[in-house]
């Protein structure tokens, strides 16, 4: 990547604004509730647009480009039947009992309704997650700098050796996000992932506009991919995934979806950080309107990366004026040649040639897409603000991921187990200290990445087992007043353990036992790892949801005192006083579900 | 009483935008530059837009600042009131 400039003119700026809104804030910060709450101040559109960015990682912006290449449209579907039901339940169904425990986190939530032994268990396993998935986003980051070579001129410019530029770019990120949290600790955070959400929209909508405008508009893109492509679901053996429509809407729709939307603290915070019940409970349902639109934006690139033709080496033979014949060769890499569209081939890097699938066709790395696209339609200038766009989507999945983490070690692991009468002033110091402990850790398992070839694969592997039971722990325990602290915990060993077995006994078609499954024996195949992966939720939420009733029916529940405010059955009605019944989330959420239906079939 | 975020927003994006539409103005006559863009000068187009959004942003977050700054202060039991903020 050939970067002038103009490009590093805008890229600092971005991250001079970053850096900026972290030390303005820094004197609004006089309280532990101002850092880890940011008040309970902030307006819901704000919490909303933070809300949908937290998710936003890189992951999501690659990953769905990547998704989009190698399964096509249905990619819009399984984000959006994942997400959407579940952010509109959660809004307004569990908002009520977050928000109205006062609880400041959602393991401090489970602690008033369960008991301390269930809040550890998910304060531990979450506080783990958040450290992993903040040092995944910074190799990521790292790793796509270096295959973009964005700092390889100025390196080599310098005499500096090239193996640096990872270390370079993970220290410069780190420095970056520890800073403005550091200072303006969750508010910081929330500001900024607006700010990354802004920028990503406005480095993606070009891309999208002058992709399909080169493939002849949304016909053209449908006309030049197979069928499969451009519609959604269909049955298993027809549509790309291998999924059926029952295995998706449930496995991900219900479960997987919900799992991450309704229980996982990093974007529970952003909509408890709102001053009242009504801007909590519209929060998730404001960030479900980009969540349904923005899914074209990431996803369309990958589509049209995978639609244009391949360049391919190409041999022309002309006649010189003086007679002579003149062979012009432009010879095109084997990457590139092997791969389909701008989508190069996954190289083997002892070898020198493409990996194969186990059906013998050269494996395509999706990865690559989105990148690519940027690349291949973005002038010097644009290209600055699009490379902006897509170091932002990192960034925004590690600050989030991080200010998640300094809470839940604050208040439910320091303040529970460590030092519980201290002053407040005391945790607002702590906070900061994890913050930067955070980072440090994030830090090393970026660089176990490095050691460890599958790390990341094994890290999402690991989440989606802790993840995928814990809907039903929270269902229960805020809809059925007799679930028992011990029921919960039962539950959800026994739904991490389903997830395991599972994972361990089946295995996608196309892979070898390891990593991929089957690790204990191979009693059933499944499509595609997608398909392995939905079923495997359902049988986790399923464990999870026997195990935790038969155990709740044999243990003694709090006494319904306890619970008020807790459980469903046991809480007043949400007061929301004299609003006209178009403002109420409700309607907000009726309307949110017709767009999406309209949406869905339109599309399917 | 917190930063509104459309101010830094508005004001980042106009500066964006700002340099875009300069360096497109610059370049608009070397057509090897946009030909990637299928001839579009992306830079002024975008960065005009851009521009726009900037400063629509960045005055309604000034005005809601004026707005709030007009208000009484708030009473001594900042306890209990949850501080508003945008």
């Amino acid at each position: 990547m050939e970067l002038k400039s103009v490009d590093w003119l805008i890229m600092l700026l971005y991250f001079a604004f970053v850096l900026g809104i972290g030390f303005a804030l820094k004197r609004y910060m006089k309280t532990s509730k101002d850092f880890f709450q940011a008040g309970r101040a902030l307006p819901a559109w704000i919490c909303g647009l933070a809300f949908i960015s937290a998710n936003l990682g890189a992951q999501e912006v690659l990953g769905m480009g990547a998704s989009g290449a190698k399964y096509g449209l249905e990619t819009a579907h399984f984000y959006g039947i994942g997400a959407i039901p579940a952010m509109i339940f959660v809004g307004i169904f569990m908002m009520p009992f977050y928000y109205g425990s006062k609880a400041r986190s959602v393991p401090e939530f489970l602690r008033l309704r369960f008991d301390e032994k269930t809040r550890a268990f998910n304060a531990c396993t979450f506080a783990v997650m958040t450290v992993f998935s903040s040092g995944i986003s910074m190799y990521a980051m790292a790793r796509l700098i270096q295959i973009l070579h964005v700092f390889d001129s100025i390196f080599l410019s310098h005499g500096w050796p090239l193996q640096g530029i990872f270390t370079v770019s993970i220290v410069i990120s780190a420095i970056i996000v520890l800073v403005y949290i550091f200072l303006g600790g969750l508010t910081s955070a929330i500001y900024n992932e607006v700010l990354q959400f802004a920028i990503i929209v406005a480095g993606f909508f070009p891309l999208v506009f002058l992709g399909l405008r080169n493939v002849g508009g949304w016909q053209g893109l449908k006309a030049s991919l197979p069928d499969a492509y451009m519609h959604g679901l269909g049955h298993a053996s027809t549509n790309p995934m291998g999924v059926d429509a029952i295995g998706m809407g449930m496995g991900l729709g219900f479960v997987l979806g919900a799992g991450y939307w309704c229980t996982d603290f990093l974007v529970i915070q952003r909509a408890m950080a709102t001053p009242d019940m009504d801007s909590a409970r519209r929060v998730p349902l404001i960030a479900a309107i980009p969540k349904m639109f923005f899914p074209f934006l990431v996803i369309v690139p990958g589509l049209i990366a995978i639609s244009l033709p391949t360049p391919h080496t190409t041999e022309t033979v002309t006649r010189g004026a003086d007679g002579a014949i003149i062979h012009n060769i432009q010879v095109v890499a084997p990457q590139i040649e092997q791969g389909k569209g701008i989508v190069p081939a996954k190289m083997n890097p002892v070898t020198g040639k493409p990996m194969l699938t186990a059906s013998g066709r050269p494996l395509l790395d999706y990865d690559m897409a989105t990148p690519n696209m940027l690349l291949h339609y973005f002038p010097t200038g644009l290209l600055g603000l699009g490379l902006t766009a897509l170091l932002a989507s990192f960034m925004s999945g590690m600050a989030g991921n991080v200010t998640a983490f300094n809470t839940v070690f604050t208040y439910d692991i320091y303040q529970s187990y460590i030092n519980k009468r201290a002053s407040d002033h005391h945790y607002l110091v702590i906070g900061r200290w994890a913050t930067v402990v955070g980072i440090l850790l994030s830090i090393g398992t970026a660089y176990g990445a490095i050691a460890f070839n599958n790390i990341m694969d094994t890290l999402q592997l690991v989440f989606s087992f802790v993840n995928a039971p814990l809907f039903a722990t929270f269902l229960l325990g805020m809809f059925w007043k007799r679930t028992t602290g011990h029921g919960a915990f039962a539950g959800l060993i026994a739904g991490t353990s389903a997830a395991m077995l599972h994972h361990g006994l089946t295995l996608p078609i196309e892979a070898t036992p390891g990593i991929h499954g089957g690790w204990l024996a191979v009693i059933h195949h499944y499509p595609s790892d997608m398909a392995q992966n939905f079923w495997g939720a359902i049988f986790a939420f399923s464990a999870n949801f026997i195990v935790t009733i038969l155990v709740s029916l044999v243990t003694k529940p709090k006494p319904d005192s306890e619970l008020v405010g807790l459980v469903h059955s046991l809480t007043p009605k949400p007061e929301t006083g004299p609003i006209i019944w178009w403002k109420r989330p409700e309607t907000l959420a009726v309307g949110i579900l017709v767009v999406f239906v309209a949406l869905s079939i339109f599309f399917a | 009483m917190n930063l509104d975020l459309r101010i830094p927003m508005g004001l980042m994006f106009s500066l964006i935008g700002v340099i875009l539409a300069a360096f497109g103005l610059a370049t608009r006559s070397t057509p090897e530059l946009y030909e990637k863009s299928l001839g579009i000068n992306m830079n002024l187009w975008w960065g005009i837009v851009l521009l726009i959004f900037g400063q629509i942003m960045f005055h309604m977050g000034r005005r809601s600042q004026k707005r709030l700054e007009k208000l009484p202060p708030p009473t001594a039991s900042s306890d209990s009131t949850p501080r508003l903020g945008h």
